[in-house]
């Protein structure tokens, strides 16, 4: 009799993904594997891990560009091996940097002739783009002082309590003095005249945005640069202005092209934008351009020599991936100014469809203004049984990612919701998320007459929740404060 | 009679791309369009142009990961509109970020108990890496000196000539003075006794690089501990060492496990490493990785609350994408130490096969080690009549990118050319190489003998003429012309050395 003997276990390469038992492992987490694992099954369980992730197109608190066309997206995934500080070894993927910067510098006015080149760069986002404008006024200033024998050790820059968290960083890692205008309840901007007010021989700049975090607004650029130049004549320190530009920098040149915020207002030295905001590229793009090769200290540039010719580079990053510089070159050429108009329209279009739906439910107070980053900010009217952090979480059941923050010093009081419109955001996704809010209030609605019916009548009962409510106001609010520093973005 | 008047253009969306008016438009090149264009066209001009970059593949200049397995492609395309820095909307992203942080570490032999976390981040590269880690240093300096009562406006860092550019950009940056430990013909690394020597009470670290830029050599971290712990002892100045891994991070721990330089030796306070490196990732992802909580002031972190529990950060950049967070850990997972290990022993493989055919020619020295970084630095044994730029030069013309760089001082004098073999530079491509080589050496050695042949006609017409000074005159002429154009490629290798060959 043979006996014969049959593999009971097939080869692996058999098993389908989710058979194999490689789902089955636990996956070291703060350790590297001993073994290989096949390239579908960690493709499967990161992919499945992932999926847990909140919907990038869902997440209605950045102002990141979460889409773009497929075309891109091809030249994209063809770049994404390419690196872009091998300036020798992709002279064309250089030259695109280049043409962008000059694009974008005849687009904020900067006073170039037919050919002249445009001085600026391209960054990972207007956070490395900040920190080398800061460095910029920082070196000028000291070099300034330094002439004059005077000391340069105490330098600070002027900003609204307002500004986005990466001032705060450029400060605290540079050294740099951060002297804060604080806001008050209805004005959430730096104040011009405040803020003019605040400069003194030590400062190397005053930052105004252009499209407030929180609420979208454009702050008065044109009225501080008109107050400095008048201080600047009396104390003769000749302190400049950078604008942040990190939203409005493609949103103000197409809808209101009559703004004077840019390079027409003779104080403004750079101007930084996120390409990855309005500039409708994914994330890890930005700007930043200088007005003439004056307000850039030679020192700070390195010099690669590419092709024979100069190539001044001023970035902290060194090598990066070359798609995003790619994807901005696109849609530049793409979209032209018609294109970028018409997507800037339709985001106010929508804007209006989203505010005026919320207004409708006469529950809201809208925060933010008309002209400015096509955001609606909005607050509940009536705070005493519930608040905006409770209306956030329970629209996160429905799908919707939509923040609150508590304004920065002197208004932490005021806590708003904040939806951002963004290229992608359709009018049918605004109606559907009103009648989500609309159904969000009905629940809350039902749940205080839970409670105060579970209370009864009791004194006792209702002291015990106030001081309820207060310990929990109380911890919300040291949540809040610590959320300030989430740099909304 | 009926006139019909036919359409002569038809409309634009029936056009073929190359058929449409868009491609014979000049695009405005520093002003932005007035009018949109089809996607389509616009694909079709900014692909076209690029052709005429040079082939990531064949770019043998670069450390950077060129290629990855069409599956991480995939994962990196899903998650190219995640804003990384969304973490509270990322919960997942961002968890993967800290498995990193931690296995890294762990590769480091950070001294870390079972559950406790490390302290690192990731950023967009080994510059940004530097920076931060130079930051903490600073600020460490600056509390201790200030908790002394002594000055702290001049922090200095010690580090050898043959560093990369970032290290530069730091001290110009930050403010604070780069001591550089000259090299020496034939030694192209920091001597860690000369840094030692450097060290004084404004020293804020020292910086060793493990696989040097050069030449790929890895820098005596151990040695250098042991003389440093012994000048501390005397000095009491506390001064501690950060090393550069940004190539060997992910090779030493795998093919070199018994090499002591990093956690291991008590004064390294923080290690960098390039995800983009050999830790086989496109480019944009870097690691830096500290002792523990003390290495890091807690007044340069910033801490952002998600899901309700605190998350501190400390980067330079804010907004960037995920997707190369996402690629490092699938590398790390699909990989594992088995994956990793036999990559690295391949890439080891083929610089190996690279080297001896290099030898075999007989015209090259080879100045890079075997221990290290896999790359094959090789300079001409005979510079008379041609440099290793012409080398370059004319490999480009059969699509290798292969460059030639000057030496820092005090070794300005050797020029190498440097091959640095990746994970995607199979045995194939090193023998054809090879033979590309040995083509460029024979075109080249035509060369001169042309140049000989109008000297020595020039001799004979002046030996017929009698006429000496002709010669002479001719003679210098050319060799004046060799020393000009010798001169400007010096000239523009050494501002290349900014270019920070990395």
């Amino acid at each position: 009799m043979v006996l014969s003997k049959t593999a009971t276990e097939s080869g692996e390469n058999v098993c389908s993904t989710f058979g194999s038992r490689y789902v089955r492992t636990v996956l070291p987490k703060y350790e590297i594997g001993e073994s290989s694992i096949p390239k579908d099954a960690a493709y499967q369980i990161i992919k499945d891990e992932l999926m847990l992730d909140g919907n990038p197109r869902l997440n209605l608190a950045s102002f990141v560009t979460t889409w773009m066309e497929p075309e891109c997206d091809k030249l994209i995934m063809e770049s994404i091996n390419k690196n872009y500080v091998d300036m020798d070894e992709y002279p064309v993927t250089t030259e695109l940097q280049n043409r962008c910067v000059n694009i974008i510098a005849r687009l904020f006015n900067a006073p170039l002739n037919e050919t002249e080149t445009a001085v600026g760069v391209g960054t990972v986002g207007s956070s490395e783009a900040i920190m080398l404008a800061g460095l910029a006024f920082k070196r000028n200033w000291q070099n300034k002082r330094k002439a004059e024998g005077k000391p340069y050790d105490k330098p600070n820059i002027v900003t609204g309590a307002n500004v986005q968290v990466c001032w705060e960083k450029f400060a605290r890692y540079f050294e740099v003095e951060l002297k804060e205008v604080k806001l008050s309840e209805g004005y959430y901007v730096m104040d011009p005249d405040k803020a003019a007010e605040m400069v003194d021989e030590n400062t190397i700049c005053v930052a105004a945005i252009l499209g407030s975090t929180l609420n979208g607004e454009f702050e008065d650029v044109k009225r501080l640069n008109d107050l400095l130049v008048k201080k600047n004549e009396e104390t003769g320190w000749n302190t400049p202005i950078h604008v942040d530009a990190a939203s409005g920098g493609f949103i103000a040149p197409f809808i209101y092209p009559e703004l004077e915020w840019d390079f027409r207002l003779p104080l403004v030295k750079s101007i930084n934008v996120s390409g990855h905001k309005y500039g409708l590229v994914y994330a890890g793009i930005g700007w930043v351009v200088w007005r003439t090769s004056e307000d850039l200290p030679e020192e700070l540039i390195f010099h690669i020599n590419y092709l024979g010719a100069d190539q001044p580079t001023f970035t902290l990053n060194f090598s990066k991936g070359s798609s995003q510089i790619i994807a901005q070159y696109y849609q530049l050429i793409r979209l032209g100014f018609e294109g970028y108009k018409n997507v800037m329209e339709n985001c106010i279009e929508n804007m209006v469809v989203l505010k005026e739906g919320i207004d409708k439910t006469e529950r809201f107070n809208i925060v933010s203004k008309d002209v400015g980053v096509p955001v609606v900010a909005f607050s509940l009217k009536d705070h005493s049984f519930h608040n905006e952090f409770e209306i956030s979480e329970m629209l996160r059941r429905f799908g919707w990612i939509v923040p609150a923050y508590t304004m920065p010093a002197d208004a932490q009081h005021i806590t708003v919701l904040r939806v951002v419109i963004r290229e992608d955001f359709s009018r049918t996704l605004a109606e559907r998320l009103v009648s989500d809010i609309v159904k969000v209030l009905h629940e809350l609605d039902t749940l205080p007459s839970k409670i105060s019916s579970k209370m009864g009548d009791g004194k006792e009962k209702k002291m015990e929740k106030e001081k309820l409510m207060e310990v929990i106001g109380g911890w919300r609010k040291f949540v809040k404060d610590k959320k300030k520093i989430n740099g909304v973005c």
